[in-house]
């Protein structure tokens, strides 16, 4: 229904595809990279005010590694609504699942000084956290869940990060929308801050039991600060990265491709 | 300019000449002596413009926004079975929307055509929360109703900012809080109301008891409106958590933003309503240029 909706988008319009070739230069990152605003047609008036929505936001957030709200085991949803791709069909993603993903390993790469190969195991082996937490959709809906997955900082110290590293890229198994260009893999990008956040996680359980498929297993992220949209489900490469314009359509996600914020703190 | 009403009150009125011709153009026998006064500050004028402007946009993106998902429940987590409030479809047996239904406490009502299901650009009936002539874009886009939705919040909370420094510094909550006497008077005031009586003379230098509270409503109601729309914010509830303490939680503060959005709708009608059935060129006359004509008591 309303989801279905986000998960295939209406036949682009005019006005939005201008709109988002307007935006051009990965303006979601404004702030990050004021003075190349690019040519006065690419300025869009109206998305001015998300550069101001996200300096306000990391000024109110601050140095402080403020924790998003916990709760008690008793708040979990009875249910709670998978969003997004449920069941990847990628072939990739399929063979991997029939063996309950024993040969699913996560790829860490990009600007770091050690590019591993860690399973599920090794994953489990990394410092972990739980934690009972509240999910908002972008859509404007919320559920409570437990999870629990390896802290993204003890991962990235286990890598190390080299000096130019500004954002971690998650690169997804599942395909949200058929494109000619490859545009419609799932991705997203955070910055360095959320990344080493504490409550920062890849999980791989929720609910105390292993990740469902509907939810992303065998690893999603958790990046409790945010909308759900950023917490990339089916995870199957991490590159740390300077810049994230050269990934897909530049604005450093499948959602912010199509024009949604990047930093999606509100 | 920057007279307080009460100073205008005691003071002689404030006469005008390039104004007063125009009372003096009717007919002596028939012309009661009309003051023409200031009613509202150039500040204020310019506060209420932008913060209808403001308004409209954010309501019907807004509207844009809730249709991603039509539905109102109390506490942190949305009650997807029994919300207190929906706009949903009803689809026959192809999936097709055939009618519109609006869930309030679990009482349906049929509402096709305008909430739930409504006809799309090719006429036909199409599952929407609120109908696409309401919404910003008028088609179903949550992201650009987002963009819109943030852009003119700023601007809002701009103007308000301006006018709350107004509201306390110089003091122009003054005009707006209600007095003891003005309390006592408020069943004469719904009476008069009702009869479309509307004060004149000395009495039409102030604000009567119900524009009072109507506009001090509105004056509390803007504030915790924004308040709650930042606690839909999972950033802005991990540097305030107290916020979600404050509205019972995060699909509680979108309700409360929602019914807030609502009373706001509500108070527009009555005031437009108001408006016209007050002295609509008078009352317009008085937002644009502040000059207020007022009408002096038939004796």
């Amino acid at each position: 229904m309303s989801d279905e909706r986000l998960i295939r988008p209406a036949p682009p319009r005019l006005t939005r595809r201008k709109l988002i070739i307007g935006l051009g230069v990965g303006a979601a990152a404004a702030p990050l990279s004021g003075c190349d605003a690019g040519s006065p047609q690419a300025l869009n008036i109206l998305e001015k005010a998300e550069a101001v929505t996200y300096a306000v936001q990391r000024a109110l957030l601050g140095p402080r590694t403020a924790l998003a709200r916990e709760y008690s085991p008793g708040a979990i949803s009875p249910w709670f609504k998978p969003n997004g791709s449920t069941d990847p069909e990628d072939p990739t993603y399929v063979a991997l699942r029939k063996d309950g993903f024993k040969d699913w390993k996560l790829e860490v790469g990009g600007l770091v000084e050690r590019p591993m190969k860690l399973s599920l195991s090794e994953l489990r082996a990394l410092p972990s956290r739980s934690q009972i937490t509240r999910h908002d959709c972008v859509e404007g809906w919320s559920c409570i869940g437990q999870w629990k997955g390896a802290q993204l900082s003890a991962l990235l110290k286990t890598a190390g990060l080299k000096r130019e590293a500004r954002y971690i890229a998650f690169f997804c198994a599942d395909t949200l929308e058929q494109t000619l260009d490859n545009t419609g893999k799932y991705y997203e990008t955070i910055g360095l801050i959320d990344a080493f956040h504490p409550q920062t996680i890849l999980a791989y359980e929720m609910n105390y039991a292993p990740l469902k498929v509907e939810h992303g297993a065998p690893l999603r992220l958790r990046v409790e600060r945010q909308l759900g949209y950023k917490m990339a489900k089916y995870i199957m490469r991490i590159e740390a990265i300077d810049d994230f314009k050269k990934i897909s359509r530049g604005r450093g996600g499948f959602w912010e491709d199509r024009g949604y914020e990047w930093y999606a703190g509100i | 300019m920057r007279e307080r009403m009460d100073d205008r009150a005691r003071n002689p009125p404030n006469w005008r000449p390039g104004l007063t011709s125009i009372s003096s153009a009717l007919p002596a026998h028939a012309a009661p002596a009309a003051r023409v006064i200031v009613r509202h500050s150039a500040l204020v004028r310019v506060c209420h413009w932008v913060n209808a402007i403001c308004f409209v946009v954010l309501l019907m993106s807004g509207m844009q926004i809730f249709n991603a998902d039509p539905q109102l429940t109390w506490g942190q987590t949305t009650n997807f079975t029994r919300p207190f409030f929906s706009l949903t479809a009803r689809e026959d047996d192809n999936g097709d929307p055939v009618a519109g239904v609006t869930t309030i406490f679990g009482h349906q009502f049929n509402t096709t055509g305008v909430l739930g299901a409504s006809p799309g650009d090719d006429g036909s009936l199409e599952e929407h929360g609120f109908p696409n002539w309401a919404t910003l874009p008028h088609y179903q886009d949550l992201a650009m109703g987002r963009r819109w939705h943030f852009f003119f919040a700023w601007i809002l909370v701009i103007n308000g900012l301006v006018y709350f420094a107004n509201l306390i510094f110089r003091r122009h909550i003054r005009e707006l809080w209600p007095s003891l006497k003005d309390l006592r008077d408020i069943p004469h005031a719904i009476v008069e109301h009702v009869r479309l009586r509307f004060p004149t003379g000395d009495e039409a230098l102030h604000y009567n008891v119900l524009q009072k509270l109507a506009y001090l409503s509105v004056v509390i109601a803007f504030p915790i409106l924004v308040l709650a729309g930042l606690t839909m914010s999972p950033a802005v509830d991990a540097a305030f958590p107290w916020l979600l303490t404050l509205f019972h939680g995060r699909q509680a503060a979108r309700a409360v933003h929602f019914l807030l959005a609502t009373y706001l709708v509500l108070f527009i009608i009555v005031h437009l309503v108001m408006v016209v059935l007050s002295g609509p060129i008078n009352n317009l006359r008085s937002m644009i240029t502040g000059r207020y004509r007022i009408k002096e008591a038939q004796r």
